[in-house]
């Protein structure tokens, strides 16, 4: 039992407040849909939210951990084996860079919600799965991590080969 | 003489008026129209950093820019902002590092009131956005900019209002380019869609295509994230 292999999720909700995120993974719905996918260690980075977790650990269950912030949210991404974070470009972008499985939760709170623009154009791209906090144990329970399709980082030099014509540099 | 120079102003008013509407006009068309200038000319350049993904997004431009011709160069971000400066600043120092360039001669770093802090009421938002202004005015007379980089945050839009009147009153000449954010893939930020709109924006990036196909001013090179 204590040789059973670690396979962390790690939740991020960056510097916002994205209780309804923390509400939704600390749910009994979701932690069942994650021990079913075969995932051991839930790690929630809770940002400026004020609701707490409970820590719960022992066999059949995942062990679960969390804290506010921390200047090493890089590694704990690196380390896990599937990211679910809040609709910031910051975090899509930078999971998608190390190739990390990802779920994406909308806030539906925020005012001026064009966020939901990005996963949702990603998603139909296959390149993330995208949710709400109501419907990420539906999720979990239907992804496929294999249907994911790599992301192909952005490139500057265009944009920047434009503004140099535009400035009447001439080109290298 | 109180009469006279009534009368005086009642013509040199209609005059100024003109000569200022065709100036308008005139920097409405030129700003559009790309230039020619030698390989080794030293541009002046404002980059508006602003919270979240906008930053990482203008740093992938910075890192990319030809240094000695964007040079030297001002980065602005919001009071309240801690963090986009302290990137630009590691950014730099590591160009210090790798080049032997010296950063106080080749980069600025200076901050800016914002217009309106999230939440604040609409009363005193009059007061912020007043102040806002005149300070991005200041801003833009003491670094007289040759090119602004800017993505959409809203400290943005009053420092390229102040640098468009500044060409309209002929202290200065700028190119703008507008990138807008990666995020926006259906609509354009305020921001943007204000600087589109009324052409303040030189050249006007989307990242994304079918954001190209509603604003077809707009340039669309691909992505930067």
């Amino acid at each position: 039992m204590a040789e059973r292999e670690h396979r962390t999720v790690f939740v991020t909700v960056g510097t916002t407040c994205f209780d309804a995120l923390v509400m939704a993974v600390d749910s009994p719905e979701v932690k069942k849909a994650l021990l079913q996918k075969g995932y051991s260690n839930l790690l929630i980075q809770m940002g400026r939210g004020t609701y707490v977790p409970s820590k719960v650990s022992g066999d059949a269950t995942l062990q679960v951990d969390h804290f506010t912030f921390s200047p090493s949210i890089a590694d704990n991404m690196r380390t896990a084996s599937l990211v679910i974070s809040h609709a910031g470009s910051g975090s899509i972008f930078e999971t998608l860079r190390l190739g990390k499985p990802l779920i994406v939760v909308v806030n539906e709170d925020l005012m001026d919600n064009h966020q939901s623009e990005l996963a949702e154009e990603l998603a139909e791209r296959k390149h993330l799965f995208c949710a709400r906090p109501q419907t990420l144990g539906e999720t979990i329970r239907a992804m496929d991590l294999e249907t994911l399709v790599p992301y192909e980082p952005g490139d500057a030099k265009p944009v920047v080969a434009l503004i140099n014509r535009f400035l009447g540099f001439p080109v290298a | 003489m109180g009469l006279n120079a009534v009368v005086a102003a009642c013509y040199a008013l209609p005059v100024l008026i003109s000569v200022l509407t065709v100036r308008f006009f005139y920097v409405l068309w030129h700003s559009g129209q790309s230039a020619s200038r030698p390989r080794n000319t030293r541009l002046r350049c404002l980059i508006i950093l602003g919270s979240g993904g906008h930053t990482a997004e203008m740093m992938n431009i910075v890192t990319t820019l030809q240094k000695d011709r964007f040079t030297p160069r001002y980065y602005v971000a919001a009071l309240t902002d801690n963090m986009s400066l302290q990137k630009a600043e590691v950014y730099e120092q590591s160009l210090i590092q790798s080049d032997g360039m010296k950063t106080a001669e080749s980069a600025h770093f200076m901050q800016i009131y914002r217009s309106r802090e999230v939440g604040q009421s609409y009363i005193t938002s009059i007061a912020t956005t007043l102040l806002a202004t005149l300070h991005a005015m200041w801003l833009v007379i003491r670094i007289r900019p040759q090119v602004i980089f800017c993505n959409g945050p809203g400290t943005c839009f009053p420092l390229c209002i102040s640098a468009f009147l500044l060409k309209v009153l002929g202290l200065g000449w700028c190119s703008i380019f507008y990138i807008e954010s990666i995020a926006r893939v259906k609509k354009l930020s305020l921001s943007g869609l204000l600087l589109y709109k009324l052409r303040i924006a030189d050249q006007f990036f989307v990242q994304w295509p079918q954001l190209q196909h509603k604003y077809p001013r707009a340039c669309y090179a691909g992505r930067l994230m």
